[in-house]
């Protein structure tokens, strides 16, 4: 008896061996996202990046027994995250390259379609997460459009505040890992230490170092902490002091400048045919940012510059964003010295909760905030499109609303997935020792790119 | 048509199937799908040198036609921002690609088509992006389920 339970027991195992289940799913036709040996002339224009200008030498002494293609990534220190490049080499020049992404890919925006409004910005911070504010900024611009709502003026000045320190957070990271790709190694340690002061001042503020949900539509989630002066203040005290010490390590170095000067070339007008913006754009001699084209959260009112580079190579894209820090350390003193009063949100309570204090007094207070956290608030049917300049670029947010609480449909034009198209133009024709300098100059965010 | 701006003035002339609209003080025109090529391409000439954006709204049964795709461009030289909205329908859905008038668009068509299975006619390199070659369906469609992916364990075993 006991043996034949066994039996059928052993039976009824199921195990599961790989490879011997029917196959679930097809491939596309369109073919594979790898690079190959054998490409329709169109995907090789895209992979020489010569659909704009031509400039690729080729070298007919090579024979092909030295190309290959060379794969570097997903899991790569130098990527930035998961990027996988596709590298076709001829010795030590890089013939063409494709970039594969998709390994961090979330579904962030069909998410965004299952979250209400209120609860959108919890999901866009989390896609650039080295500029999270700027992904909250523009989600409830985009909002605040379809509602046709006015933060007050000190939500504004304060989203201003939070955005540029935010840059300026961002910038570090950028200059760091852009150090240490090339070898700087203290430059890695320098940049995340300044930053460090800086998340230690949003975290005081928001609650959290990234991911803060802080910018929501209808305002701020919370006022500026007490004392917060004095914490800005130390920032903007220390940082320049600082950004000299960079560029004592840095701007005439030698090392710095063989490794940087006349590498990942990227010309103005394959920049505007590729529609790459921010540092990019801008190291390549076009003077473009969307805090002066549109102006939004009252930015114009500040005084600031638009730094430009000239030839486009990584050399200027680094320099751009030290002047770029400069520049946002700028905004931010004069917010700070001009921070007007008043509410941090409207004071509409189909949009924003009631103060805590109200709850216990008001019957209406208390409906109103539970309907906000359970049901959400409805924005009025409409489409629109709201741009900010986050530190990579262009950050837009496609939103689509068809009267519910919840986003019909949400589209984040992401810069960082904009950007690495132009990493073909960069990276053709030069030095496989470059490619890591490059990367780093367009400093892509994996969680910006794949959403 | 008199409040708009001349430089779409000469594009709304020239096009008389397109029409335009201003929601929220943004510009935005909806272009018959024969016309999509064209019209972007006039856009090209009209001084949009850049295609910041494009992507797609699934209206499920809600529209005539399935689909929506959308280019958001932008003029450097004009300070002009302008949507130009098409449709495609539930069967086949094809649109011209914009990647002829501006390279960019190529990421974010190939976005497209692997979200939505939008196929861009003329487009160099038509494959999937963010998703693995071997995906079956769509996710950014309204019919595609929300967690309903299968999920295989190494083992299972039944409990007597």
């Amino acid at each position: 008896m006991t043996e034949e339970r066994t039996k059928e027991a052993a039976e009824t195992v199921d195990i599961w061996v790989a490879g011997t289940e029917e196959p679930q799913f097809s491939p596309t036709e369109e073919g594979t996202q790898e690079i190959g040996t054998e490409e329709s002339e169109a995907r090789l224009d895209e992979q020489f990046g010569r659909v704009v200008d031509d400039d690729y030498i080729f070298d007919d002494e090579v024979d092909e027994d030295e190309r290959m293609i060379v794969n570097m990534g997903p899991q790569h220190p130098s990527t930035h995250g998961v990027l996988r490049l596709q590298i076709e080499l001829e010795g030590e020049i890089i013939r063409r390259t494709k970039p594969i992404i998709g390994y961090l890919h979330t579904g962030m925006e069909k998410t965004a379609e299952q979250l209400t409004f209120g609860q959108g910005p919890t999901n866009v911070t989390r896609m650039d997460y080295l500029a999270p504010l700027h992904g909250e900024l523009a989600f409830s611009l985009a909002v605040e459009t379809l509602l046709g709502v006015e933060v007050p003026e000190r939500a504004a000045a304060i989203r201003v505040l939070m955005t540029e320190l935010n840059r300026v957070s961002s910038h570090l990271v950028a200059l760091a890992t852009n150090g240490m790709d090339i070898g700087a190694l203290s430059m890695m340690i320098y940049g995340f230490r300044e930053r460090e002061s800086i998340l230690a001042f949003f975290e005081k503020t928001t609650g959290l170092r990234m991911n803060h949900n802080y910018i929501r539509p209808g305002g701020v989630a919370a006022d500026l902490p007490p004392g917060w002066k004095d914490d800005v203040g130390a920032i903007l005290v220390d940082l320049p002091e600082r950004l000299a010490e960079y560029d004592d390590l840095l701007k005439d170095n030698p090392i710095w400048l063989a490794r940087t000067k006349d590498v990942g070339v990227i010309s103005d007008h394959e920049c505007i045919a590729y529609g790459i913006t921010g540092p990019p754009l801008r190291a390549s001699g076009v003077q473009w940012d969307l805090r002066k084209a549109f102006p939004y959260s009252g930015i114009d009112r500040y005084e600031f510059d638009v730094p430009v580079g000239e030839t486009g190579d990584v050399y200027d894209r680094y320099r751009v964003r030290v002047e770029e820090i400069h520049e946002s350390l700028k905004i931010v003193e004069q917010v700070m010295d001009s921070m007007p009063l008043g509410d941090y949100r409207i004071d509409d309570r189909k949009v924003t909760p009631p103060p805590r204090a109200r709850i216990d007094e008001s019957m209406e207070a208390l409906i109103h905030h539970f309907k906000l956290f359970t049901e959400g608030f409805k924005v009025p049917a409409g489409e629109t499109y709201a741009a900010v300049e986050s530190p990579r670029g262009e950050l837009g947010c496609y939103l689509v609303s068809d009267g519910e609480a919840r986003p019909y449909r949400m589209h984040t034009r992401a810069p960082s997935f904009a950007n690495l198209q132009a990493l073909p133009i960069a990276m053709a024709d030069s030095l496989m020792a470059d490619t890591v300098a490059t990367i780093a100059s367009m400093d892509p965010v994996m969680g910006d790119v794949d959403r | 048509m008199s409040e708009l701006n001349p430089i779409l003035a000469g594009l709304a002339d020239a096009h008389p199937n397109v029409s335009f609209e201003t929601p929220h003080g943004q510009l935005v025109a909806r272009v018959p799908r024969e016309e999509w090529l064209v019209f972007a391409a006039a856009c090209g000439d009209a001084g949009f040198e850049v295609c910041v954006d494009v992507t797609a709204v699934d209206w499920m049964r809600q529209r005539r036609e399935r689909f929506e795709v959308v280019a958001n461009l932008l003029s450097m030289q004009h300070r002009l921002r302008l949507r130009i909205i098409t449709t495609a329908p539930r069967v086949d859905p094809r649109v011209d690609s914009l990647v002829p008038v501006w390279p960019g668009a190529n990421f974010a068509e190939r976005e497209v088509y692997d979200m939505f299975g939008i196929v861009f006619d003329n487009h160099p390199d038509l494959t999937r992006i963010l998703m693995p070659d071997d995906w079956e369906g769509h996710p950014l469609r309204k019919d595609f389920g929300v967690g309903g992916v299968p999920v295989q364990f190494k083992m299972s075993h039944q409990v007597n």
